[in-house]
């Protein structure tokens, strides 16, 4: 098998990870049982119906429809964002009851919450979540911080590894602060390195944080436990999830998490040349990420979440010298493999669609959120296929009239000729159930190729 | 070498701009008159991104070099004076919504522009944006958000506004992230502003000063 694949093409490598999600394991790694044979036509249809929109060969036999939320499906089930996060079992029953009533083609599964427990095992700093720092009733949030300083681009550079065990670990989980006493492990090298590098894994400090990783880990495992069989009942009735993981645009990663908005954008006029370094050593690193992913899941669409690429966050210049040529490489190696890169251009990206067409045709998968659309299907649309665009204030304040007529105009602007897939445009946790209805409705009502 | 620091900062120079305003200093020169250059470097920068030549990235980075003009100059200062400005905005984003960046941006606008601006700061409940508008008289009122959550936050906002007796007194703007139009009728807001530029433009025409 591993010979086969090192001698697969691209394409090959994508119609196999296809047949892949189209044969579909359950959590105990066994073939799934389908609910019953209609779910199965169900499920292999509607990713046929997603793969078709993707590789735009073929027309669909009807424009696709996905259903992208954040916490909606929580309120939708009239418990708060901080239960979806600590009570497993709620947070499966609230997904299921969401994928249940509006009958998405493709969705997220119920990965969104995670798990609360864990992050406070941990003492996660990087964001504020129900409960922890913003109120129980909302979203988490990200918290806007340096957490990589402007002096630490040559030890990022020099040992990624090493930079996030002993540096960016201790910064990011109070609880890991241990960790700045790890040794660098090349000096296991030697026998006599060994027991002086084992020294800092008996210091109390190094030792807690162990203990808190370990706890988490227990977390994860109870929690993947029910997500894993919520997986296996919610594939069974036959509605595909469609993202096997995530990695990034080099420079989101540097400009999100690491260095954050303002940081970034003050290397790019301070330290230029180190943060190009430091994306370029990114960049095999974050396809890495995406193919295992693709791997471990046994599907290929892997998503990618855009930030610091939007307009108006870089100039024309920045975006082509400091995002976009990483941005497209780590696109290009995971294409190389048969992964369908899903990058979602939250915001506005109007401006940057002249350049990222710059893609072989039917190998992304786009989401979009408030670029102008029609612009959209005549650059980046003839070569990749786009999903989104129906906004957020619509599902809130809107009318199912108003979000019918919406998606019927979103149809007639980008499906002809297949290569769209209907969707809401940013990821929401407030929405009126009609409105959301609306929007699957009429997509497999009106969307239908004739 | 007065046009000097007014040029250099406006180009984002750095080190230039800093290298001026040492040697202005050692010259003994009144330091209020090395703040007012900053600020007229300052205006050209808000300029060139209203017209799309500058872009965030930009905005941030002469916020850094004013504030490392302002940190060498201000142990010289031995008195302030308040410069003119075009009127008060009281402006944060509102309760349940910790988004900074967007805020910011338009606060920063607000200030090159010429505003007294109250930055309340994020997550603020209504009642303290009540209590900023009593306290400073302030008749332009900016509500930032940027997850759909921020829309009810809005719309409580607004009816505090109105239950303390203000909403005849005040103008409010609402952005951000997923706002619009049809959020601003929601809200009750009077405006929804597309971008930083939007929200001066509001201000001004507000306040009347455009």
């Amino acid at each position: 098998m591993e010979k086969q694949w090192a001698e697969m093409s691209s394409d090959e490598k994508q119609e196999a990870l296809f047949q892949r999600w189209m044969a579909p394991k359950d959590s105990q790694g066994k073939d799934l049982k389908f609910q019953s044979p209609q779910t199965e036509k169900a499920y292999k249809g509607n990713i046929t119906r997603i793969k078709d929109a993707i590789q735009m060969k073929k027309l669909p036999d009807r424009v696709p429809v996905f259903l992208c939320p954040s916490f909606f499906p929580a309120y939708y089930a009239g418990i708060t964002p901080q239960e979806s996060m600590y009570d497993y079992d709620k947070c499966c029953m609230a997904f299921k009851k969401f994928i249940l009533d509006f009958k998405p083609d493709g969705h997220l599964g119920a990965y969104v919450p995670g798990t609360g427990k864990a992050l406070e095992i941990l003492d996660y700093k990087l964001y504020s979540w129900p409960g922890h720092g913003v109120s129980p009733d909302v979203s988490y949030q990200a918290n806007e911080g340096e957490y990589m300083k402007a002096n630490e681009y040559d030890a990022l550079i020099d040992d990624p590894s090493n930079f996030f065990s002993n540096i960016y670990l201790p910064r990011v989980f109070g609880a890991l602060e241990g960790f700045k006493m790890l040794p660098t492990l090349t000096g296991i090298l030697e026998m006599y390195g060994v027991a002086l590098n084992f020294i800092p894994f008996g210091l109390p400090p190094v030792q807690a944080a162990y203990k808190a990783f370990f706890e988490a880990g227990t977390e994860a495992l109870k929690w993947i436990g029910a997500i894993g069989a919520w997986n296996d009942e919610i594939l069974a009735a036959g509605f595909p999830i469609i993202v096997a993981g995530f990695t990034k645009a080099p420079f989101d990663v540097i400009g999100d998490t690491l260095r954050g908005t303002k940081g970034v954008m003050l290397d790019m006029y301070r330290q230029p040349d180190k943060l190009l370094e430091a994306l370029d050593r990114l960049t095999p690193l974050m396809i890495k990420m995406g193919i295992g992913a693709a791997q471990t899941s046994g599907h290929p669409l892997v998503f990618m979440p855009l930030h610091k690429g939007a307009d108006g966050f870089l100039s024309d210049a920045q975006f082509k010298k400091f995002y976009w040529p990483t941005f497209r490489k780590v696109m290009m190696g995971l294409i190389a493999e048969g992964v369908v890169p899903m990058p979602a251009a939250e915001g506005r990206w109007t401006t940057r669609l002249e350049v990222i067409q710059d893609l072989p045709k039917g190998k992304t998968l786009w989401m979009i959120d408030q670029s102008d659309i029609a612009k959209a299907k005549k650059t980046l649309g003839k070569v990749a296929c786009m999903y989104g665009n129906v906004p957020s204030d619509l599902l809130v304040v809107g009318t199912p009239q108003k979000v019918k007529d919406y998606v019927k105009n979103l149809i007639n602007t980008c499906a002809k000729g297949g290569g769209f897939i209907v969707s809401n445009g940013a990821f929401f946790d407030q929405a009126k159930a009609e409105n959301v209805h609306a929007v699957v409705d009429t997509t497999k009502e009106y969307g239908v190729y004739k | 070498m007065a046009q000097d620091l007014v040029n250099t900062l406006a180009d984002l120079k750095e080190q230039e701009a800093i290298k001026i305003v040492k040697d202005r200093l050692s010259a003994g020169e009144d330091p209020l008159k090395i703040l007012g250059d900053a600020r007229k470097g300052m205006e050209i920068v808000g300029k060139r991104f209203a017209s799309s030549e500058y872009f965030i990235p930009d905005l941030v980075y002469s916020g850094e070099i004013l504030k490392a003009v302002t940190e060498m100059v201000k142990p010289k200062l031995t008195k302030t004076t308040e410069s003119k400005k075009l009127g008060k905005v009281v402006f944060g984003t509102v309760a349940g919504d910790i988004h900074d960046i967007g805020k910011d941006i338009v606060v920063f606008m607000l200030d090159v522009n010429g505003f007294e601006v109250h930055d309340l700061g994020v997550d603020i409940p209504a009642q303290k944006f009540v209590d900023k508008i009593k306290e400073t008289g302030a008749p332009v009122v900016g509500l930032s958000g940027f997850l759909t959550l921020a829309f009810d936050s809005m719309k409580e906002t607004v009816e505090a506004i109105k239950a303390a007796g203000l909403r005849d007194k005040v103008k409010v703007m609402i952005g951000g992230g997923q706002m619009s139009d049809e959020i601003k009728n929601y809200t009750g807001a009077d405006a929804y502003g597309k971008d930083a530029m939007a929200g001066v433009s509001l201000a001004k025409k507000w306040i009347g000063a455009s």
